[in-house]
């Protein structure tokens, strides 16, 4: 089997699957051929199965032979970042904490997954507990950049967008708090979608900050993570966040809307920091819409200079509250060298997370500390409300927002020592988390020494068909997404 | 907003229950400074009569109907233990 079989899109593989010149046993062996002749320098996964990967693949052809095929994701090998549980598998969220966690259960999105029919391939490397924007805080390894592997891959979701990028899976799945999804999808030149706030059900996700989670699908098309979409959405009581909303047929709906639309440039999001190539490629892209007969109109988010400070109270103090479940004592990494009950906490923690977990969590601890719980964890709350409604504003003018996803194309590794630079990565990102919003990253370039960048749309809450549909207009015009890597 | 002196280190690391080596103490410090002198830049803003969010839409207590439901199987449910012993989990004594 050749590789361009595993950068197909998940909607031409369910056409060769459906009319049978395809069986999900032969997509899945080029899949399974295609990491194992990548992965020694991509270093997308913790871990795979490859036993369990073909009998899966075996018993989707065997439904399909049997006239129950499930739908679009029927036979397709997905990789899932390694916050989100699949019962009888291991779960790590790269940490040395849980490094012979293995799952009781399934996440309600593995649920979905699997009664789609799609076969389950692999566990991807992210930032330890999802924290981080270059998979460089892995307890285990840092993923490598496929178009350049000196680069990081972003994160943290990076194993995820990496997996993809590399023909590794035909679609993954990760989670965004701060931009984990969007941002290593513009670095390594996937799509990558962060839907609303309580669309998708975070039950059976590894939680970092709850009020900013949410998972969401890196795909190689905007179709495709429609097609995702319609498959892991929906309200879940396992989830008291999940949302109850109308759910559309994602799919469907691309091909009925067709604008024009009224867009918004926020003008903040264009200032100091942003690399020329990045704003000449996203400049590029609101050129399109304009000639699509888009109104194309400056606005204003005039708190998002406060999006960085106010998202790293907020989620290091959610943090710091759920990861205090790590004590050693009912499941994760016990010390062996604590003298009492209580020197368990204290040995196990020190032992069993990494330097950015530590910093995080002595962060959000003193943020939600006694005496300093007002000055920042309240007054970060309250400036959340401003950045909701800076959103909310915009959108009495415009239907959606284009920004850069990220400030520069993919960096070096070991290039940002400092936490305080690394943090700047999501200055484009994390206003979207804070304020609940559906944002998607797609392709809308390369820099000249061949570097993916991406363009974010943000949308409306819980209007993901028409985002997507905004995505998909430049998408069609554009053949950013059919490049691919040349890692052999 | 607070003075940055303030991050008492050991006293935050207490409370977080995570014992810290002498080096990594003088590095996070160090590093929270910064993010913390970042940080203050919020006590500029003015949130004179702005309500907190805590979710980024409402969301109020969701009830389920009290029904028992299964749950894990106690095997299940402890195959993760560091230490069990019939079907608990062990720990070292807490009371002397």
């Amino acid at each position: 089997m050749s590789s361009d079989l595993t950068f197909k899109s998940i909607a031409e593989l369910a056409v060769l699957l459906e009319a049978k010149k395809l069986s999900s046993v032969e997509l899945t062996q080029a899949t399974i051929a295609r990491t194992k002749a990548v992965e020694a320098r991509v270093k997308a996964f913790n871990s795979f199965d490859e036993t369990d990967a073909l009998a899966q693949a075996a018993a989707s052809d065997a439904r399909r032979t049997a006239g129950q095929a499930r739908g679009p994701l029927e036979g397709i090998p997905v990789g899932l970042k390694d916050v989100i549980s699949v019962a009888g598998q291991p779960l790590t969220a790269s940490s040395k904490m849980l490094v012979n966690f293995v799952s009781p259960y399934d996440a309600t999105v593995t649920r979905k997954l699997k009664h789609a029919g799609a076969v389950l391939w692999g566990r991807l490397n992210l930032d330890e507990f999802a924290m981080g924007s270059s998979t460089e805080n892995s307890a285990f390894h840092t993923t490598r950049n496929p178009w350049d592997l000196t680069r990081v891959p972003g994160g943290s979701s990076g194993g995820s967008a990496a997996a993809l990028a590399a023909g590794e899976a035909s679609m993954t799945l990760g989670s965004d708090t701060g931009g984990s999804i969007r941002q290593p999808a513009a670095l390594c030149g996937v799509v990558g979608f962060k839907p609303s706030y309580g669309l998708i059900s975070r039950y059976g996700l590894i939680a970092f900050a709850s009020s900013l989670d949410q998972i969401g699908p890196f795909t190689r098309t905007v179709e495709d993570a429609a097609i995702t979409l319609s498959v892991i959405a929906g309200h879940d009581p396992l989830d008291s966040t999940s949302f109850k909303t109308e759910l559309p047929d994602y799919r469907a709906e691309l091909g009925r809307r067709n604008g024009p639309w009224r867009l918004g440039i926020p003008k903040e999001y264009f200032g100091e920091g942003l690399d020329p190539e990045v704003a000449a490629a996203v400049q590029a892209a609101v050129e399109h819409y304009k000639k699509l007969g888009c109104e194309i109109k400056e606005v204003s988010l005039p708190h998002t200079k406060y999006c960085l400070d106010t998202y790293y109270i907020i989620a290091t103090a959610e943090a710091s509250s759920n990861l205090a479940r790590y004590d050693g004592i009912r499941y994760g990494h016990r010390s062996k060298d604590a003298k009492d009950a209580i020197d368990i906490y204290f040995k196990s923690r020190a032992e069993g997370f990494g330097a950015e977990v530590k910093r995080r969590i002595i962060l959000g601890t003193y943020v939600l500390s006694s005496g300093y719980y007002d000055a920042y964890y309240l007054r970060a709350q309250k400036v959340r409300t401003l950045i909701r409604q800076d959103f909310l504003n915009a959108y009495k003018e415009v239907d959606a927002l284009l920004t850069p996803t990220t400030p520069t194309p993919a960096f070096k590794i070991g290039e940002k020592a400092d936490p305080l630079a690394m943090y700047l990565c999501d200055v484009y990102t994390i206003g979207v988390n804070l304020a609940g919003l559906p944002g998607l990253s797609l392709p809308c370039g390369f820099s000249k020494s061949g570097l993916p960048i991406g363009l974010q749309v943000i949308g409306q809450p819980f209007k993901e068909a028409e985002l997507l549909s905004i995505a998909r207009a430049y998408e069609q015009a554009h053949d950013w997404h059919l490049r691919h890597p040349n890692l052999l | 907003m607070s003075d940055l002196t303030d991050l008492n280190i050991d006293r935050v690391a207490n409370l977080a229950r995570l014992a810290l080596t002498p080096e990594e103490k003088t590095k996070f410090a160090a590093q929270l400074g910064d993010v913390l002198l970042h940080i203050e830049q919020l006590g500029k803003v003015d949130v004179t009569g702005v309500e907190p969010t805590a979710h980024a839409f409402p969301i109020y207590n969701v009830w389920a109907d009290d029904v028992a439901q299964a749950g894990l199987p106690v095997e299940a449910a402890l195959q993760n233990a560091p230490a069990q012993r019939n079907h608990m989990i062990a720990v070292p004594k807490v009371i002397e």
